[in-house]
């Protein structure tokens, strides 16, 4: 099980990632990260954030591969559906 | 560096079942399939009105939702914070990590009630445009899980607060921290993919 030392730093962890949405949002284009590359930074940063609050948050690290399989399996397919329909969008 | 022996976790054994009721496992899978299908509407339709979609994306207040990421993620953390030391036997301190949490959780209703409040003072409703019926609808639907998660919240800070919770007995407040944990989740991919993504 998690300790408190663990979970202030995933706490820290999507913190920054949160900010880098933020800032994608708010500056990605200024600085080069627009369409397809904003597309993959932004669904990268969600799945790094998912899978940390599923591991560590919900307290699925150790747990039956089975249930982690479900919920991470649940992010990536959600994730390829978000990227198919915005690759469609694109033609 | 203070140092705490795990001593009382009930999980750190191998392959194991996932924390709280195995109950609420399949209703966070029921829930997260919800929220997977009402993701993929808002893609494949944005898909066939992309012009729409990010002309209308532009009039969203992103500050706001990233403010409402960071509420929810704190949230979870004193949720997790508070399951944590309810655990290790302190359960007085576990009581004040979810207050915490409830505290951060009454933020995020505050700040989407003031978006909310600019939208419909702009005239804008379900049958505005595809664009607005989307936003509204899948964050109106996530906003009424936040409401059901702070219900959950307060009961189990109620009872957390009594030592009803402790080594010897997580199933109540672990299955009630997943719950919550699993509306933050949903936020995760929300924020990026309706107020960001272009």
């Amino acid at each position: 099980m998690m300790n408190t030392r663990q979970l202030n730093f995933v706490w820290v962890v999507l913190m920054l990632a949160t900010l880098a949405t933020f800032a994608i949002g708010e500056i990605g284009e200024r600085i080069g990260i627009a369409g397809p590359l904003a597309m993959a930074a932004l669904l990268a940063i969600s799945i790094i954030k998912g899978r940390l609050v599923m591991l560590d948050f919900m307290g699925l690290r150790g747990v039956k591969f089975f249930w982690r399989g479900l919920m991470i399996g649940w992010l990536l397919l959600v994730s390829a559906l978000i990227a198919i329909a915005y690759w469609i969008a694109l033609k | 560096m203070e140092h705490h022996p795990d001593i009382t976790a009930p999980h750190s054994g191998p392959a194991v079942a996932p924390p709280g009721d195995l109950a609420i496992w399949f209703f966070i899978l029921a829930e997260l399939l919800a929220f997977g299908v009402f993701f993929a509407a808002y893609a494949f339709a944005r898909a066939h009105n992309v012009e729409l979609f990010n002309e209308m994306q532009q009039t969203l207040d992103r500050p706001a939702g990233a403010l409402n990421t960071v509420l929810l993620i704190t949230a979870s953390w004193c949720v997790a914070r508070g399951v944590e030391a309810t655990r290790r036997a302190r359960s007085a301190t576990g009581a004040r990590w979810l207050a915490g949490g409830i505290l951060c959780g009454g933020g995020f209703l505050v700040v989407k009630g003031v978006e909310y409040a600019a939208k419909f003072g702009a005239g804008i409703n379900l049958s505005t445009n595809t664009f607005y019926m989307f936003y509204l609808s899948l964050t109106f639907f996530h906003f009424m899980h936040v409401i059901l998660g702070m219900i959950i919240l307060i009961v189990l800070w109620w009872q957390t607060r009594q030592g009803v919770y402790g080594p010897a007995d997580m199933n109540g407040i672990e299955s009630g921290a997943a719950y919550w944990h699993m509306v933050d989740l949903v936020w995760i991919v929300l924020f990026p993919l309706v107020y960001v993504m272009r």
